[in-house]
């Protein structure tokens, strides 16, 4: 009769035996980041993986995303005279938001879930545990590379995105529809901000890396070893990797405005 | 070539790129240097109205941008706004006697304060207060003003 109100129990303690589970290795891969210094080899490799092969898609997409916002910006602002602004709509609005937000998606889908399907086939396969036979501990030797080279990657996938953006809006604004190239540039260096526009793009971007690239390493760690396990972490990490940017990006444009 | 060489290069191309990136974005795009370093010197005045003037409005001699407002804040005894300002310190001799007005560019454009010369041997420097003032035009006043004159014409 009172199965339910266990059940309730059971899924709160669940619950926070997850959230401290996952501080707990956060803190112990972060304490792991020696690795850095007596192992960068692993980082390279690791960037290699993660940033590299990430690079094509994001700057494909930062392209076309621009010239989406340069069409759609000239048809919104030539009705009031005012498509000397394109610039600096299609760079404020990559800048602060697009960039960040649409590379950590990319980002989420291209190397989260590789990253975790990789860890989670480790794991399915006991290489992990063949680690630890032999005295190598899987925090360091696995998780911490991949984290750090994910945080390092996501701010500069997210720059490039921008800066290729700006100018897949200034091909169509300007060679494409005839906004004046003075007009575009100045008015972009007039009203975007370094201080303000650019650095708040790169704490998100920061942010963004640690969070998907977190998401994907820890889910991939904690798989069920088994193929359909495997699948479900490469599935979840995707989800919680968009709704936790999305979330995320409200937060800290409400707290950085 | 060996195989960690490659990617060694790669990754090294890929950082390099994402560098490069970010500098485009802060020299092209965002014009770093504008006034947010170098050396400048603060001055204030008063204006009884400044409707529509940010802070970092331009400040401008001549429609040449030579600084920025740094602060708006209203005196709690004259009711007076305060606008705090910081100019270029290559502009260090503009005369003490000069005064400011809050313009707009263009019809719907942006507020920001022009500074006119004057003709004073002393020039401003670090604290110096401009007493000569124009205030930022409200629209709706001047709208209102015209109204009623136009109502007042029809009535005699």
């Amino acid at each position: 009769m009172f199965d339910w109100f266990a059940q309730i129990g059971k899924s709160a303690i669940d619950f926070f035996a997850r959230l401290g589970g996952e501080v707990l290795l956060f803190l112990q891969t972060v304490k792991a980041f020696t690795v850095i210094i007596f192992r960068p080899a692993l980082i390279v490799q690791q960037l290699f993986s993660i940033g590299v092969r990430s690079m094509l898609i994001i700057i494909v997409s930062g392209f076309f995303v621009g010239m989406v916002l340069g069409l759609q910006g000239y048809n919104t602002l030539i009705d009031f005279g005012a498509e000397e602004s394109l610039g600096v709509m299609v760079a404020l609005s990559l800048v602060r938001e697009l960039g960040p937000v649409v590379t950590a998606l990319l980002y989420a889908g291209r190397a989260g879930s590789a990253l975790t399907a990789e860890i989670g086939l480790m794991k399915a396969t006991e290489q992990l545990s063949g680690l630890e036979m032999m005295a190598v501990n899987p925090v360091e030797r696995i998780l911490a590379p991949r984290l750090f080279a994910g945080i390092i990657s996501m701010p500069l996938l997210a720059a490039m995105f921008s800066a290729v953006g700006v100018f897949g809006g200034y091909l169509v604004g300007v060679d494409l529809l005839g906004v004046d190239t003075g007009a575009y540039w100045s008015q972009m260096q007039a009203r975007v901000d370094f201080d303000q526009d650019i650095i708040q793009g790169v704490i998100k971007s920061v942010v963004f890396g640690v969070v998907t690239t977190w998401i994907a390493v820890y889910e991939g760690y904690t798989c069920l070893p088994t193929s359909e396990g495997v699948s479900r972490s490469t599935t979840r990490t995707v989800v919680y990797s968009a709704l936790a940017v999305l979330g995320l990006d409200f937060l800290l444009t409400a707290l950085m405005l | 070539m060996s195989n960690s060489r490659i990617l060694e290069i790669s990754v090294g191309i890929f950082v390099a790129m994402g560098i490069a990136a970010l500098l485009v974005l802060a020299v092209n795009v965002s014009n770093v240097n504008s006034f947010s370093t170098g050396n400048h010197y603060n001055i204030t005045a008063n204006f009884d109205n400044v409707s529509g003037l940010k802070e970092r409005s331009a400040v401008s001699i001549a429609g040449v941008t030579v600084g920025r407002v740094t602060s708006i804040f209203v005196d709690p005894i004259s009711y007076e706004a305060v606008v705090e300002m910081k100019i270029d310190a290559r502009f260090n001799d503009v005369p003490v006697d000069s005064s400011v007005g809050i313009y707009t560019a263009g019809l719907l454009g942006e507020k920001y304060v022009g500074i006119e010369p004057g003709g004073a041997p002393d020039v401003l420097e670090e604290g110096s207060v401009i007493r000569l003032t124009q205030s930022s035009i409200v629209l709706e006043k001047l709208i209102s003003q015209f109204l009623f004159s136009q109502s007042d014409k029809k009535g005699d």
